[in-house]
């Protein structure tokens, strides 16, 4: 789950990280009152889920109050890599002498969580590891142990930080290693967190993707979930604890099992046609589960047909078919239909949709020609 | 032979009451699965299947009255990383964590904890392992696959069914399948597997099925280029799936523009790998 600015330096503060001052705002005439209680120099920054919105000019410098509220008005009416824009944040406006990169991650293949830093903040760190990776110093964190304070020493020194400022950094450092761990992150970034003029360490961006897996136990993270930023099919799926993702093709896909359903998108690709959805309905799903999910599935208008596989081992595939008939009875699908059954309770799967007028198939690729063909047909 | 399971398991059940536990230790034990105990904790005393299995409090006394050897774990997420540390405690040398969802804050710490004691682990979020005709640990359903000599790795799991089910078809049988599982952080990986195979006189043909996200398939293609002498077919799956997306397990993601199923295929070809289309085509590639 991906974090909003306002919500990550929130959380950054939290753990003695200094952030500008500032607050949220929904219309640009709270957000011309803020910068009047700033003192009138403010930055203006939409926040949307994605990267990139200083490049779209979503992150604009005001002079005053009434500059502030002009561009809150265009930032508030803009589009951003197809998500518009319905918060802006306005900061306090700092003058910047240096911006430095600093982050926590976690990395696969060391199995441990890994904090990165470098002195060309400001931009983007893919870009810097892929053009420049010797500016980007790692400090692998022994997750039994956490940051150690030599670590933190080692990146200040590495990444060219006047000593004055160690012992603030530290701070920065293991408050940041601190708010990755409490809130079960997956990433934690402050870019850029800068030298002020006036010689003080902030964190002017901030980051954080966390754990979907650890929400439960974090009831105030999961409320902070923003979900006007995603598809409404994948909300709706969510509480039925289905796994879904939305795509641009017209079969509409179900099946058990995360690699199986992966597989199932690539073998309707593999003989011609596009996968509408990745969607996952779980191990041992329930009638009313596969209901759900076929609502989901069909209300994509793109979706000309529907692509049933599943594979029986602890989901039945008579409870399935139970729930394909539920939803018929209830959506009147007018797409053609085509089901493979193998495993537990295939048989009996397959006997109660024997008056269903679906497409029946044998093999997965006997399903994704049949499911090809009668989208092309439909 | 075989690897990791075979008839000289003796089985622990953590998590042995749940529904999901005690449906699955009823299908490892009609496998002919060796199951000598079962931990609740506060069920301590109690039996299940008919009196056949006993359950304990702990893993510790589980582990001195009965001897297990390995452990399965059934329990939920949240505390699947206790169930995971008190197995390792009581020196259990092969832990098999069924349970999916665990947080990868978590899996860090067992993981890193593990190493340090040089215990084995399988999981999380895998199907287990399955030795046809000898030993089921795990979720895998026995009767879609048959006793021979092709040994199968997977990060996945009714992906993996698909797989031995199209193997049963062609009459080709597996040595053991070992599923690894879908997470970012999880214990044994390929190389491990494909080296156990590679020493394992049972296993002549390998399969591994692998998906997007992380870093493990290139890597075990270059294992296998330098030192598997047994012949591997693959497939990987995930190859319409969008970047940044989690599809499904906790592992499958193109971050970065790493861990892409275009970047795998190219690394196991040029090892020598055949790679399946899809996923029927994979047996057929050994014959």
């Amino acid at each position: 789950m991906k974090l909003h600015e306002y919500q990550s330096k929130q959380i950054f503060s939290r753990y003695g990280i200094p952030i500008p001052k500032g607050r949220v705002a929904a219309t640009a005439s709270e957000a011309r009152q803020i910068a009047d209680e700033l003192g009138g120099r403010v930055v203006v920054k939409s926040q949307v889920l994605v990267g990139g919105r200083g490049k779209a000019g979503g992150i604009k410098v005001a002079k005053n109050s009434i500059e502030a509220e002009q561009l809150a008005t265009q930032i508030l009416a803009m589009e951003i890599k197809g998500l518009p824009v319905r918060k802006v944040l306005v900061d306090e406006a700092a003058a910047i002498d240096q911006e430095i990169y600093l982050g926590i991650t976690n990395d696969r293949a060391a199995k441990k969580p890994v904090m990165m830093a470098s002195s060309a903040g400001g931009v983007d760190i893919e870009e810097v590891a892929a053009t420049t990776p010797e500016k980007i110093i790692k400090a692998h964190i022994d997750p039994l142990l956490g940051l150690r304070d030599y670590q933190s020493r080692d990146i200040a020194a590495f990444i060219d930080l006047p000593r004055d400022y160690w012992r603030e950094f530290g701070r920065i450092a293991k408050g940041l290693w601190d708010a990755y761990k409490a809130c079960d992150a997956t990433l934690a970034e402050i870019n850029p967190l800068v030298i002020t003029k006036d010689k003080r360490l902030v964190a002017l961006d901030g980051k954080m993707l966390i754990d979907d897996n650890a929400l439960f136990r974090h009831p105030d993270l999961a409320e902070m979930r923003d979900i006007d930023e995603e598809a409404p099919s994948e909300t709706e799926a969510r509480k039925y604890g289905l796994s879904f993702i939305k795509l641009d093709g017209n079969i509409g896909c179900m099946v058990n099992g995360a690699g199986l359903a992966m597989t199932s998108m690539d073998v309707i690709k593999l003989f011609g046609g596009e996968p509408a959805n990745f969607l996952d309905i779980g191990g041992g799903a329930g009638s009313d589960k596969v209901a759900a999910a076929m609502r989901i599935i069909l209300a994509d208008p793109n979706v000309k047909a529907v692509l049933y596989n599943i594979f029986g081992g602890i989901t039945r595939c008579d409870e399935v078919a139970r729930g394909i008939l539920a939803a018929m009875d209830e959506v009147k699908p007018k797409v053609p239909m085509v089901v493979r059954l193998v495993g537990t309770n295939a048989e009996e799967g397959r006997a109660l949709l024997a008056d269903a007028n679906m497409i029946t198939a044998e093999t997965l690729a006997d399903a994704a020609q049949k499911a090809v063909a009668a989208a092309r047909g439909a | 032979m075989s690897v990791l399971v075979n008839k000289n398991t003796r089985l622990l059940v953590q998590g042995i009451t749940g529904n999901e536990g005690l449906f699955h230790t009823t299908q490892m034990v009609a496998y002919g699965t060796n199951i000598v105990a079962g931990v609740t904790p506060g069920k301590g005393g109690e039996w299940v299947l008919e009196g056949k299995v006993p359950v304990f409090d702990s893993v510790k006394l589980a582990a001195e009255a009965t001897g297990a050897n390995t452990s399965i774990i059934f329990v939920p997420a949240r505390f699947a990383a206790d169930a995971m540390f008190e197995a390792a405690d009581a020196g259990i040398p092969l832990i098999v964590c069924i349970t999916e969802g665990v947080p990868v804050q978590d899996m860090m710490q067992v993981r890193n904890y593990l190493d340090q004691k040089g215990i084995r682990l399988v999981g999380p979020n895998c199907p287990g392992l399955l030795t046809p005709g000898e030993s089921k640990v795990g979720i895998i359903p026995g009767d879609i696959a048959i006793r021979g000599d092709v040994g199968v790795v997977s990060r996945s799991g009714t992906l993996t069914y698909e797989v031995l089910y199209a193997m049963k078809n062609l009459g080709m049988g597996a040595s053991t399948c070992v599923g690894i599982g879908g997470d970012p952080i999880n214990g044994t990986n390929f190389i491990d597997v494909l080296e156990m195979f590679e020493h394992d006189p049972m296993t002549e043909k390998v399969i591994m099925i692998g998906e997007i996200g992380g870093t493990d398939e290139e890597k075990a293609a270059e294992y296998i280029a330098s030192k598997m002498t047994k012949p591997v077919a693959s497939f990987i799956a995930g190859q319409t799936a969008p970047p940044g997306k989690r599809m499904g397990h906790a592992g499958a993601i193109i971050e970065g523009g790493a861990g892409t199923a275009a970047d795998k295929i190219k690394a196991l070809e040029a090892a020598g790998v055949r790679v399946a289309k899809h996923p029927e085509e994979i047996p057929t590639l050994l014959k």
